[in-house]
């Protein structure tokens, strides 16, 4: 449910938002351009590589989808510029002191799209066919966790919990539906859903399949009407055929490759009709090992592997020094990641000794041989991602270097997840998870999830990590909560069950025409309505 | 000629169920499901959430019970709804993309059979001269260098560096406002680089082949007696040669039928057109049975009609058809 906000996070509002039209905003100053006076008016065109698939979010889960819905929709609650919770729909709420029970003050005078009134009824609608056994939505689990949901009033929703769930509140940036549209009708054949109808700062326009979404400003946001009054998403499924539009001018904002970011966007002449930014994407990519391998159940080899492999090297190969090293399952920065915690470095000498103590010694052609059998595996990474492919060579050519031989297989990934991952039938992997923002990681670590089609596929079990697991979930108070995260990320790596490879940095691309961007932990879009462009500058009428 | 036709007609029935039991059957051997993508590599996907998505799907039934499902619903002409979360009927799936696929095919086949008769005839009469060769370097050329590189650098000049064409989609944004002549020519100047890009590519099987037909009939011997009777050479060429040398290239077009509904997936990707061939690359990596199916029997059932409509043809030509054997 998490993943609500790494959409989310676009909706979110910068400081009071009480400029408006009128130019009274004070513009930053960062701009090389001149900050120019804010205005009304304008487009911003982005491109998008896939095409979003349904705008009733609890039933998508891609990105695109998500993109456009962040615009469009509302949760009681977001994540601001610093990635922490505020309220959105909701005013303000309260947690019961034994953390079961969490009121919702929903905000008032909020209007729908339609002209319609936003209230308690839309979020408990929300709430039910989130956990509707008839909806096919991959979202239900936060939600199981409630035991009673009620509306005191129109302008009150309150939830009991069985245990209390830390979580819960994160999960509360799930886009709020419109109960008067929706109730009583199959969600899954809602039109709705190609035509969505929201809250948010922006309103659907139209949809014209395989090109385009338009999106128009909601002039009666309740944080204000934003500048930009078109946001159009161009669908464009070719990467060399998007940043040929953006040097072109049919597009105002994309997303870069590293490539693209390094080497091909460092002319004057682009860098004076474009601003780039730059910050570590939510997600982390890793190798993780298959536990019940007998390979693998030593701590020492899987110590003796991280330590043989370079992840600046891989950064410097893969992705030409756009990213960081990461070390656990968190985001360098956020309040659960624990700075103090390093994995070992690259120290080939280190996997050497690691793996002669555990028994592996090298043979004639300087392979390593346990009880006659060379130490050989297959890391598998899905097709269509270069820089999982890259990764998995540097790290063939490093263990190679040690005595170990590593070959690569990659997978379309639908064959990748049912024949290998579900059926556990792999040595290693090289695939990526979702950062959330909430710390909560149960169902990756945690023990009881190792069955089938469960998500600790590599089945990883420990005592300990199970414990902080369940207790980080139902410790509402920050600092505890950190306590068991910072030791379940001591533990990691310690154990090394994954090598934890790198964080991604997002690369950006913005038309220096747009002013009011303020990059922040949440990235850029979190601040979208506070983006202008100057009259005089401005390109579409 | 009725009971010839009603027998090709009948003929029809036992092929196009033959072709959706055997496509069903490899679809479904291919590894992997819908709900795969769905859940891609989220950390809050539960093992629940994923049965009950097989279950909306229907996919927790055995095969055969699918396919009987399947097979009554298409009895009804109802192709079903998408897989994809958007979960649409098919039929609508298809029918907003098939126009923009049709319509730039037709266009690429006139202009592919507009280049490539003259190109093929003129190679012929011309044989074995500097012209001649010229020509197969220039056709064997299109054919032989990459699509996609070609684009790519069509749209680098023309687009990034001359900005004289669009790079890429069929419209520009805010077309609509337009009036319809600038809303055409708009669209035009879209499709200049996607259709000169695709016909490039295809001239050099067509023209090949009519410069072989018509090598063939010039050498025959009323040709010589038209030359020897004094006809001028290009009445000779384009009264008498010609329309020999095109009966085998008619049949060429009764073949080129069926492909005018597929699409090119690395065509229509680079230049971001929605046409066919993107849907249908879509549903195979996600997985999408009905649409799948429903785009391959529309394709299976064109393809019959395609043979059906030469076999009629060729009777129309060729008595001896008509009447079997006889």
């Amino acid at each position: 449910m998490r993943r609500w906000f790494r959409a989310l996070l676009v909706l979110a509002l910068a400081a009071p938002f009480l400029a408006a039209c009128d130019g009274s905003a004070k513009p930053p100053s960062h701009l090389s351009r001149g900050p120019g006076k804010p205005a009304c008016g304008d487009t911003l065109v982005e491109g998008t590589i896939g095409e979003p698939s349904n705008l009733i979010p609890i039933l998508a889960s891609d990105s695109a989808s998500f993109d456009v819905a962040a615009l469009v929709y509302n949760g009681l609650l977001k994540y601001d510029k610093n990635m922490n919770l505020v309220g959105d729909l909701a005013q303000s709420w309260e947690v019961s002191p034994d953390g079961l029970v969490i009121t919702f003050h929903l905000r008032r005078g909020v209007k729908w799209h339609d002209g319609g009134d936003f209230t308690s009824r839309d979020v408990l609608y929300t709430y039910r066919v989130t956990i509707d056994p008839k909806t096919p939505t991959a979202y239900a689990e936060d939600f199981k966790q409630i035991k009673k949901a009620e509306t005191p009033d129109p302008h009150t929703f309150r939830v009991t919990y069985g245990r209390p769930f830390a979580p819960a509140l994160a999960s509360w940036g799930m886009p709020i539906l419109p109960a008067h549209l929706l109730e009583g009708k199959d969600i899954t054949k809602s039109p709705l859903s190609r035509n969505p109808v929201g809250t948010g700062p922006y309103r659907f326009k139209e949809w014209i399949a395989g090109q385009k979404v338009v999106l128009e400003s909601f002039h009666t946001y309740f944080e204000g009407r934003p500048f930009i009054d078109r946001y159009v998403y161009r669908i464009i499924p070719d990467p060399s055929t998007m940043y040929m539009e953006l040097k072109a001018g049919g597009l105002d904002m994309m997303s870069l490759t590293p490539v693209q970011y390094k080497r091909q966007t460092e002319t004057p002449e682009f860098t004076s009709r474009f601003n780039k930014y730059r910050y570590p994407s939510s997600t982390y990519v890793y190798l993780g090992y298959n536990l019940r391998n007998p390979l693998f159940t030593d701590k020492r080899v899987r110590r003796a592997i991280t330590s043989a492999i370079s992840k600046d090297e891989i950064i410097q190969g893969a992705l030409l020094g756009m990213g960081q090293a990461a070390h656990g399952p968190y985001k360098p920065g956020a309040w659960q990641y624990n700075s103090t915690v390093k994995d070992f470095g690259f120290n080939p000498e280190k996997a050497r000794t690691l793996l002669a103590e555990a028994g592996w010694k090298r043979g004639s052609d300087g392979m390593l041989v346990k009880d006659g059998r060379p130490f050989r595996f297959t890391v598998l990474t899905n097709q269509g991602n270069e820089q999982r492919l890259k990764t998995a060579q540097i790290i063939q050519q490093r263990l190679k270097k040690i005595g170990i031989d590593v070959k690569i297989r990659v997978l379309e990934w639908s064959s990748f997840i049912t024949h290998f991952i579900d059926k556990r039938n792999f040595e290693a992997v090289i695939l990526a998870w979702t950062i959330t923002q909430d710390p909560d990681i149960y169902d990756v670590w945690h023990s009881t999830k190792t069955g089938p089609k469960e998500l600790n596929f590599i089945n990883f079990r420990n005592a300990e990590v199970d414990r902080l697991l369940e207790e980080g979930r139902r410790t509402f108070d920050r600092e505890k909560r950190k306590k068991c995260y910072y030791r379940i990320q001591e533990i990691l790596v310690e154990e090394q069950p994954y090598t934890f490879l790198y964080v991604p940095d997002a690369l950006p691309v913005v038309s220096a025409r747009f002013r009011g961007i303020e990059p922040a932990p949440a990235g850029i879009s979190y601040n979208f309505i506070r983006w202008y462009v100057p009259k005089e500058e401005q390109v579409y009428k | 000629m009725i009971t010839y036709l009603a027998k090709r007609i009948l003929m029809l029935i036992p092929l196009l169920f033959g072709i959706t039991l055997i496509t069903f059957a490899v679809i479904h051997l291919a590894p992997g499901e819908p709900v795969d993508m769905q859940i891609s590599m989220s950390p809050k996907v539960s093992a629940e959430a994923r049965q009950r998505i097989r279950e909306f799907y229907g996919l927790d039934k055995p095969l055969h019970v699918q396919y009987v499902q399947w097979l009554g619903r298409m009895a009804r002409l109802d192709f079903g709804r998408s897989f994809a979360p958007d979960n649409r009927p098919v039929t609508d799936k298809i029918a907003e993309r098939i126009p923009i696929t049709l319509s730039l095919n037709i266009v690429a086949l006139i202009l592919e059979f507009g280049l490539a008769l003259p190109i093929g005839i003129l190679a012929a009469v011309r044989r074995d001269t500097l012209l001649d060769k010229g020509i197969t370097v220039f056709v064997f050329v299109g054919f032989a260098v990459p699509t996609f590189w070609l684009a790519l650098l069509l749209m680098y000049f023309f687009g990034v560096k001359l900005g004289w064409l669009p790079i890429s989609g069929i419209h520009s944004l805010g077309s609509d406002r337009l009036g319809p002549a600038a809303w055409f020519l708009d669209m035009m100047k879209h499709l200049v680089l996607p259709i000169g890009v695709m016909t490039f590519g295809s001239l050099a099987g067509l023209s090949r082949y009519m410069r072989s037909s018509m090598l063939e009939v010039i050498r025959q011997d009323y040709i010589t007696t038209a030359r020897a009777k004094g006809l001028p050479e290009r009445t000779v060429i384009l009264r008498h040669a010609l329309r020999n040398a095109l009966l085998p290239v008619i049949t060429f077009l009764g073949f080129s039928l069926p492909g005018l509904i597929g699409g090119s997936v690395i065509f229509e990707t680079i230049f971001a057109i929605p046409g066919m061939g993107q849907l249908f690359y879509q549903g195979v990596m996600m997985r999408d049975y009905p649409l799948i199916m429903g785009i391959l029997v529309i394709g299976a059932f064109l393809t019959l009609i395609g043979n059906l409509l030469a076999d009629i043809c060729y009777s129309i030509a060729d008595p001896r058809i008509r009447h079997g054997r006889t």
